[in-house]
């Protein structure tokens, strides 16, 4: 294509954004936006689906069945998350063999908060409520991102995601009002999930190399930094609530800026956990690898299915 | 056959009787009744729908957005096709 020609697509482009005119997958659009959603895309389906992993954990030990059911339905609900995302990267061009590949070699990188052991069940309801409260924090800001399919996988994934919060405040508020051993565990948990949760937003503004870009893209609507800040403004009182203590002895309320200040994040801890080191880097993706090894059968015999279903049905229309 | 990748479907659900289908999203199945399926158990569980569609993604021709000021820009000064275009008199009810 001729290099004005691009100087008028990429500027039409910016104006439809500029203009909160979505973007579908037919339309032109640059390469970089392109790569930069099936980038954000896929690492947000292997998250969901990663994060199926901790929680799958304590299915078959959830303390009674109405426990159990609900856990189940938020994890079914993960999975079906992982597919509406993967879904909307393949509208991109991306192949979803190579995508899920590409998890499993450790190529592409998922949500570093499914790194952390669920040794306890009251992590049940520090991950719902605190992983899925900044997941939802994300998320929503995602319901208006200017890319069309992924905009409405992002609806329909806040509609349903809306429920796994509170049965994760449900189990802490359950055990913090129980016994001295029970109050104690949610408080263990808290504490173990606090600063990962924090972290799950990124690295700070000044770090986040592709924050500017998506901002202008209206991939992103807010930094890292500001929803970071949002997600502890809206948690603190729900834990003070509760009797619970956040793990953070700098915490405290800021009337200028009308919102908390909070201490130094271990950075160097996310960062390697991000390349790879954290407590359970290995066994989730070793666990991936063998799902998908041990479920080549099934998908073989769902092929031959088909097939059979197929001639049954020509020879009954002959 | 292991190795053979999925194909895709779109997926159209009707909420309810009297509406029609809307598409909700895609999914890959080994054939149609494993599309439908699988759509009831990611797309229906919170009782969004009462009928399920499955296309296969390859059967649906959508038109190029290149040439959509070619298709949707003659309707435009065609104001004339609108009720609103036209002058009613006072006193006039219900037309």
């Amino acid at each position: 294509m001729k290099e004005h020609n691009i100087e008028v697509l990429e500027r039409d482009f910016q104006a439809k954004i500029d203009n909160d005119i979505k973007i579908e997958p037919k339309d032109w659009m640059p390469d970089e936006y392109r790569q930069t959603l099936i980038r954000q895309i896929s690492q947000h389906a292997h998250s969901e689906v990663v994060g199926m992993l901790p929680e799958g954990n304590w299915i078959t030990r959830a303390p009674n069945l109405r426990r159990k059911a609900v856990l189940l339905a938020k994890v079914q609900d993960e999975a079906g998350h992982g597919l509406y995302l993967y879904s909307a990267a393949e509208t991109l061009g991306a192949d979803r063999e190579q995508t899920i590949d590409d998890l499993h070699s450790g190529k592409a990188k998922y949500s570093s908060i499914f790194n952390y052991p669920t040794l306890s069940w009251a992590d049940m309801g520090a991950v719902g409520w605190l992983v899925d409260g900044a997941a939802i924090m994300n998320q929503v800001p995602l319901c208006r991102c200017s890319y069309g399919p992924y905009a409405r996988a992002m609806v329909r994934v806040c509609k349903e995601e809306s429920f796994h919060q509170r049965q994760g405040f449900e189990i802490m508020t359950t055990l913090a009002q129980g016994t001295a051993e029970q109050k104690a565990m949610a408080q263990d948990a808290l504490n173990r999930f606090w600063w990962p949760a924090l972290m799950m937003f990124g690295p700070p503004d000044e770090d986040s190399k592709h924050t500017k870009q998506s901002m202008d893209w209206k991939i992103k609507r807010h930094t890292n930094d500001e929803l970071r800040q949002m997600m502890v403004d809206i948690t603190v009182p729900q834990a003070e609530l509760i009797g619970l203590t956040i793990p953070d002895p700098d915490l405290k309320w800021n009337k200028e800026k009308g919102g908390y200040d909070f201490g130094e994040i271990n950075w160097d801890e996310f960062w390697q956990v991000v390349k790879g080191n954290g407590p359970c880097n290995k066994d989730r993706i070793e666990t991936r690898r063998k799902a998908k090894e041990n479920g080549a059968w099934v998908r073989e015999a769902a092929n031959a299915f088909a097939e059979k279903r197929k001639l049954r049905n020509t020879k009954k229309a002959s | 056959m292991a190795n053979k990748e999925w194909p895709l479907y779109e997926v159209f659900i009707r909420s309810k009787q009297g509406l029609s289908h809307k598409h909700v999203g895609s999914l890959r199945a080994a054939d149609e009744q494993m599309a439908i399926d699988n759509a009831r158990d990611v797309y229906t569980r919170r009782s969004e729908g009462i009928s399920i569609w499955v296309v296969e993604s390859n059967s649906v021709f959508a038109s190029d957005p290149n040439d959509a000021d070619s298709l949707y820009e003659p309707s435009n000064s065609k104001v004339y096709r609108h009720p609103t275009f036209y002058d009613v008199p006072d006193g006039i009810e219900h037309m």
